[in-house]
């Protein structure tokens, strides 16, 4: 199986090399049957992956630990649906799988589109394979995932040292999401290639018209939800298993996959600046760019321990070739950039400062600052001992203190920016659409002033978030009734019709108002409170309105680890309300201790504790209990976000205006027609 | 004015805004990352920063006092005498062997007192696989299975 696999990505190599060869002699020759060729190639590329994915889970499967990769990365106790997760639980496999979801991502790309914009289709093919290309020779001669267990015996021949049992999947990794969280990510990541490429091709083929921007912003919508998904899992992950009672600590890992996600989400609304009114072309396609080149850097810091971090994967040479890739990229995008810049010229101009464009021009400023930020802070460590010699890192403190202002300045946006007209708003537009959510959102500021809140921040995330869900309500009231008045249905029919006539952009609000709940969230930081304390049987501790009572104490065995594991009663203002058992697990197959953490979590605060061991001088277990408010609503926010998007994907039933030169569908200034009642306006 | 104006003269309210912020914090939260033998070479005021010191644990060196854990840390053949005095508990990977990232100020006596302590992630224990077995059997024992740190250093 192992031979099978190494052959099929061989051949995937070759075939992807062909797709380039094959795909810029048919743009040069334009003859369709090299085109056609050119195509099967790159979408073969997919089969040949997959068929070595399926022989590395098959090894991993019959438990054969003469693969060096299984051996690693597995054992014969490790549950199954463990077994699956153990492809991307090392450098080798990680990388089989961004070159697997590529192929996949390519092959749809390819497909779907195998009949639509001749002009454009080869050169992203070529891109495609481009990129597919250097994943398989990193796949094929750098970090080979087959590689077996044995050594030169005298006559040449390879002795096969088969281990009676792997070395275990990492403890850390035994958890349901280490299941769904990297493959979300990978397809965040990979799936960014595609806007890239059609970028690219466009850019190069000069291709006329804004086609190329609609279907580059479906693909880069697709792989934001997973990008989105995959940071919230990531941070749910290590909320729940590494017991440190955060779910961010702004680690080089971290802020690897938030970089893209920044630059994506700023792509995802200056696009429409180029949609309806023809502006920031080159800035559109430098963000396709800079993104796509986020992603590889992301996978650089990942895979190559270029800058330290707790997740610190093994270090390897991996990073050289990272890092000359990402230069070959950056050349290939400034070479096609200034070769075709006259092709970007913008149509139209900035014409007040209070419009939508300058909205999205805010949006998109305050955006790339806080990206180039994340991007100074993590990598300053590298870029010090460059320049002075010393490594130099910066913490927490500088993330959040640049951060935390964007992040409100953002939310206030993304309240004001739907609703204010293209080109320019009138003070008429201004007192109706946002005189009562503004008033709304003053009041409950004061209500939580009166009721003893102090903090600045959560005061300011509190005002906005009244302020921006009162505006994606009164949006939905004002389109629904307009519709209930006409059809006389009743006003929740109404609305669920309002979205699906313009899914984009009522889909847009609700994943604002999943911001909104994850800003929420995310601002109940501020009340954290925790506490340390020695426990015997008996002993209890208060924390906030509950009191923590030590019932027992006990320990576990199992084939895949021994554990040590708390009783815990909790009551709720003296009531008994449940139990839980924080534990502490002995992997066997490891060797490594991990702590297990319990989390009794609602809506309002979550009460987390942990096992922390035992005292070194009594011996007696120690519980950490942490309280963290409101972050259950992060992880429902992401839910709302996932769902919002999903609605913004799907086409809307009304055929919607495509507006090339939509300043005669946005109201004249001063219009007495409320701009918000979109049903009528097309998309945005 | 005009509307380009005034959008600039916003952007650049915003970006100096930003920068003064991102020197603040800069200032607050920056570590001096050092090897344990650029420690022994530092002088003047480069002694008295926040730092931060990797090295190996040394086997049987880690002492739980009260109130504090005091270990050793190797690394190149130097060694650095290391109090732990914060108050979370150790990590679990944190044992004899294990490769430490310790962050906190040296003190005039040469000792490192820690303010945190973390110990490399599972995932760097990765064995070295390629060690022959002996009797040539199909077999290794289970002794070779362990985590290894050969490839830590």
């Amino acid at each position: 199986m192992d031979i099978f696999g190494s052959f099929a990505l061989v051949l995937a190599l070759i075939a992807a090399v062909y797709a380039v060869g094959a795909g810029i002699a048919a743009i040069r020759t334009r003859n369709p049957l090299l085109t056609k060729s050119a195509r099967n190639a790159g979408m073969s590329v997919f089969i040949l992956v997959s068929m070595a994915v399926v022989s590395l889970e098959y090894l991993f499967f019959t438990n054969n630990f003469s693969m060096a990769y299984v051996a690693e990365h597995s054992n014969r106790d490790l549950p199954i649906f463990y077994k699956f997760a153990a492809l991307w639980a090392g450098q080798e496999g990680s990388l089989l799988f961004w070159s697997w979801l590529l192929s996949i991502y390519a092959f749809l790309a390819l497909f779907l589109n195998r009949r639509k914009h001749p002009e454009l289709m080869p050169y992203v093919g070529v891109v495609l394979a481009t990129v597919q290309t250097f994943f398989l020779v990193l796949n094929n001669f750098v970090a080979t995932p087959f590689q077996i267990l044995g050594h030169a015996s005298a006559g040449g021949a390879l002795t096969v040292v088969a281990q009676a049992d792997g070395h275990g999947l990492n403890p850390l990794l035994q958890y349901p999401e280490m299941v769904i969280h990297p493959p979300m990510l990978y397809l965040g990541y990979t799936g960014f290639t595609v806007p890239f490429a059609f970028a690219m091709a466009a850019l190069l083929g000069r291709y006329p018209g804004e086609k190329w921007i609609h279907i580059t912003r479906r693909w880069t919508m697709v792989a934001w939800t997973f990008q989105s998904v995959g940071i919230l899992l990531g941070a749910h992950w290590a909320y729940a298993v590494l017991g440190w009672g955060g779910y961010w600590a702004w680690d080089p890992v971290e802020n690897a996959s938030f970089l893209p996600w920044i630059t994506g989400t700023a792509f995802l609304h200056s696009v429409m600046m180029q949609e309806k009114r023809g502006m920031l072309k080159v800035w559109n396609v430098w963000l396709v760019f800079v993104t796509f080149m986020l992603c590889i850097l992301g996978t650089l810091l990942t895979r190559s321990g270029v800058v330290s971090s707790v997740h610190a994967f093994a270090q390897s040479s991996i990073g050289t070739w990272f890092t000359c890739f990402l230069a070959f990229i950056l050349v290939a995008c400034v070479l096609a950039f200034w070769k075709n810049r006259d092709y970007l010229r913008s149509d139209n101009q900035l014409d007040s400062l209070v419009s939508r464009e300058s909205s999205f021009l805010f949006n998109n400023l305050v955006l790339l600052a806080g990206c180039f930020a994340v991007l100074w802070g993590t990598l300053f460590p590298v870029i010090s001992e460059w320049v002075e010699g010393t490594k130099i890192s910066v913490g927490a403190p500088f993330f959040n203190k640049v951060t935390i202002p964007i992040a409100l300045f953002l939310l206030f946006l993304t309240g004001v920016g739907p609703l204010l007209a293209w080109r320019k708003t009138s003070y008429d537009s201004l007192k109706r659409n946002f005189a009562w959510p503004m008033a709304g959102g003053i009041a409950a500021g004061v209500i939580a002033l009166v009721l003893g809140l102090r903090y600045i921040y959560p005061l300011i995330c509190l005002i906005m978030s009244v302020f921006v869900t009162l505006t994606i309500a009164a949006e939905f009231w004002r389109g629904a009734s307009v519709i209930s008045a006409r059809s006389g249905t009743n006003i929740i029919a109404s609305a669920g019709q309002l979205v699906m006539r313009n899914t984009r952009r009522y889909g847009g609000y609700i994943v604002h108002f999943a911001i909104v709940v994850i800003f929420i969230g995310i601002s109940g930081q501020a009340f954290n409170s925790d506490i340390q304390q020695e426990m015997a049987v008996g002993s209890r501790m208060n924390i906030g309105p509950y009191t923590i009572v030590c019932q027992n104490f006990d320990e576990v065995k199992n084939p895949n680890y021994d554990s040590e594991r708390a009783t815990l009663e909790i009551l709720l203002d003296g009531k008994s309300l449940m139990m839980l058992y924080p534990e502490r697990r002995f992997f066997l197959a490891s060797q490594v201790t991990e702590t297990m953490v319990a989390i009794q979590s609602t809506p309002l605060r979550d009460l987390y504790v942990v096992y922390a061991g035992r005292s070194p001088e009594t011996n007696r277990p120690v519980i950490h209990a942490y309280l963290n408010p409101l972050v259950k609503c992060i992880w429902f926010g992401g839910l709302i976000l996932v769902l919002g998007t999903a609605l913004a994907l799907i086409p809307s039933t009304q055929p919607v205006m495509v507006l090339r030169g939509a300043t005669e569908a946005s109201p004249a200034p001063g219009s007495p027609l409320p701009q918000s009642v979109g049903v009528a306006h097309g998309d945005d | 004015m005009t509307a380009r104006v005034k959008f600039s003269v916003g952007s650049a309210i915003i970006i100096v805004t930003l920068l003064s912020l991102a020197y603040v914090g800069f200032t607050e939260s920056k570590t001096y990352y050092h090897t344990l033998t650029e420690l022994q070479s530092l002088q003047g005021s480069a002694l008295h920063q926040r730092m931060r010191v990797s090295g190996n644990v040394q086997d049987g060196s880690i002492q739980r006092l009260p109130g504090r854990v005091d270990f050793v840390l190797v690394e190149q053949g130097k060694v650095l005498n290391v109090s732990y005095a914060g108050r979370d508990p150790l990590p679990d990977t944190f044992k004899g062997g294990a490769q430490a990232l310790v962050e906190g100020k040296l003190m005039p006596d040469g000792r490192f007192v820690a303010d945190q302590v973390q110990a490399k992630c599972a995932s760097k224990y990765q064995a070295t696989p390629q060690q022959p077995a002996s009797t040539g059997a199909a077999n290794t024992s289970s002794s070779t299975l362990a985590p290894s740190n050969s490839r830590l250093s």
